[in-house]
């Protein structure tokens, strides 16, 4: 008899465990109140890039070595991958923060401006260098989410808005889960999409810069996001003018012809986090809660589902369980 | 250790909150260094929604609370800021700063004096973030304070005591106020540097939060800031041109 497992919550966290549990004959079952993946998880304003090692910068080791694992696992889940690897870059006077970004990551390359732009030829003449972390890829999360959820339905998983509590209960429902882990707490990121036909990236990219640094991940036919801003708050109302300002500006310093792109969208949530920004597996009472992906979720939560799935079904212990 | 309105604190390491990998490092920041204040920002930690998971961290750490109206362009935000921060942080201190331009963060001095008078008047005790500008610093302690905080540099450059002259004569020129080098430090030297010239702490966030290992960096400055507390009391010899010899000359063996 398979074992039977009841999953709260739809976001990255749920359907990855969801998807490894069935995958591994888990009998499955999904609540969540939204109905499934939407704007209501943080997850759907998620920028999506699978980049260990840039991540490694500002996180704990696990994130880089864990994080590894990530875009094999989105892949064999269906999800197409763009593996073009990441540029980081820094323009003016701003490029000290390039030698400190290189000396505290590994898995990247120096390049210099011609070779920039032989990767990216929309940077041509606009950036005298950069560095490429080319084992680090990106995925487009709402697709991300979809497909699992389709892939799950395949199987007969379905997610229902209400339910009872059957079997071994995983509670995976982010920020929601504060009643029962008080040591979680909000990070605000906000975000915008835009379209820009004219500028032709790749890659994913990241422009340093003491005050606003910013993320640019293609999402193909010219759409980019253009991330995040990290404010301690658990706030989920709409992005501040300021914020997008900073965003928008920085898009267009990167690269002018962003002056006349779209702005297709602008949102704004609240990632869940623990005091250390890791994830962890917490068992509690009558359920075992997966949380404090922060801004991690697509990068750490195939590494989660795998761990959380050998401690259901298997009893093997893992390092983020507490 | 400095008195700041008849409270002393426990350290003259006086650290920021911001931009920090994770608030467990910045905790570890804090305990390794034995900070005597923990200054944070409102104004961007509040964005649309409830900072309260990480002010309850900040709480947690035991130390008193120093708010401050980063982010501030005018006397007017100013206040609003830091009423609200009375009754969040339920402190009357208030780091009050006031920028005056976006590039270089100095302190827009009309404003700062402004928002000081309404403030004090108010009841708050006003610690200004302002430069080693000695009439202002006057305009300020006319104002009601009694803290002057000088800048060493603008904000977050690291470049450490840039007009040691006009600082010197800032702290000749108020001696009995307590004075805190606020902004621009980026090396332990600098904060001992600040207390041999006989400033009382020092304030910063981004040396210590943006350096690879924070509670290591944050640990080097206040081991600098005790080493130049103790040059400044122990009163340092004078510099001279002609050299002297350490050891007499007089009564050494000849050895021919």
């Amino acid at each position: 008899m398979s074992a039977e497992v009841t999953i709260l919550g739809a976001g990255v966290a749920g359907l990855c465990v969801a998807h490894e549990l069935a995958d591994r004959g888990a009998a499955v079952r999904i609540l969540d109140p939204a109905g499934g993946p939407g704007p209501e998880c943080c997850s759907w304003w998620a920028g999506g890039m699978l980049a260990p090692f840039c991540e490694g910068e500002a996180a704990e080791e696990p994130v880089t070595r864990l994080g590894a694992q990530a875009a094999d696992w989105w892949q064999a889940a269906g999800v197409p991958v763009a593996r073009d690897g990441t540029l980081v870059v820094a323009l003016g006077r701003d490029r000290g923060e390039l030698d400190r970004f290189a000396r505290r990551t590994e898995g990247h390359r120096r390049l210099d401006g011609e070779q920039l732009a032989a990767l990216e030829p929309v940077l041509s003449g606009r950036v005298s260098g950069g560095l490429h972390f080319a084992q680090e890829s990106h995925i487009d999360p709402r697709t991300a989410l979809g497909t699992l959820r389709q892939g799950l339905a395949a199987r007969g998983v379905c997610v229902a808005a209400n339910g009872d509590l059957n079997g071994t209960v995983i509670d995976c429902r982010g920020l929601a889960a504060r009643d029962r882990l008080p040591q979680l707490r909000g990070v605000r990121g906000e975000m915008a999409v835009l379209r820009a036909p004219e500028v032709t990236l790749r890659r994913t990219m990241r422009m340093l810069h003491p005050r606003h640094p910013l993320y640019l991940v293609p999402r193909g036919d010219g759409v980019y996001m253009l991330g995040a801003t990290q404010v301690e708050s658990d706030g989920r109302g709409p992005p501040t003018l300021r914020s997008v300002a900073e965003l928008l500006n920085a898009a267009y310093a990167l690269h002018p012809a962003f002056a006349e792109a779209e702005v297709l969208e602008i949102g704004a949530d609240a990632r869940p986090a623990f005091p250390d920004n890791l994830p962890r597996i917490v068992p509690q009472g009558d359920r075992i809660h997966v949380n404090g992906l922060f801004r991690h979720g697509f990068l750490l939560a195939p590494a989660m589902a795998r761990m959380v799935a050998g401690l259901v079904l298997d009893g093997e212990h893992s390092e983020f369980l507490q | 250790m400095p008195v700041f309105y008849g409270t002393e604190i426990a350290s003259p390491l006086m650290l920021g909150t911001a931009q920090y990998p994770s608030p467990a490092v910045l905790a570890e920041a804090f305990h390794r260094s034995g900070a005597g204040v923990v200054t944070v920002s409102l104004r961007r930690e509040a964005a649309g929604g409830d900072g309260q998971g990480f002010w309850d961290l900040i709480r947690g750490l035991g130390i008193p609370v120093l708010p401050n109206t980063a982010g501030c362009h005018s006397a007017h935000e100013a206040v609003t800021t830091a009423h609200m921060a009375r009754e969040i942080f339920g402190t009357d201190w208030i780091k009050l700063e006031v920028i005056g331009h976006a590039d270089t963060l100095q302190p827009d001095p009309f404003e700062l004096v402004e928002a000081a008078r309404i403030l004090c008047a108010d009841g708050f005790k006003v610690f200004p973030y302002t430069t080693e500008d000695g009439i202002l610093g006057g305009r300020l302690l006319d104002a009601g304070c009694e803290v002057l905080m000088p800048w060493g540099a603008p904000i977050g450059t690291g470049l450490g005591l840039n007009n040691v002259y006009g600082l010197r004569t800032l702290r000749a020129q108020f001696p009995e106020v307590p004075m805190v080098i606020d902004a621009g430090l980026g090396l332990p030297s600098q904060a001992a540097q600040a207390m041999e010239l006989g400033f009382d702490a020092v304030l910063l966030n981004t040396a210590v939060a943006k350096a690879g290992d924070p509670a290591a960096m944050a640990e080097g400055f206040a081991r600098a800031l005790e080493a130049g507390r103790l040059a400044r009391s122990a009163d340092p010899m004078e510099p001279r041109d002609m050299a002297a010899p350490s050891t007499p000359v007089l009564g050494l063996a000849v050895l021919e």
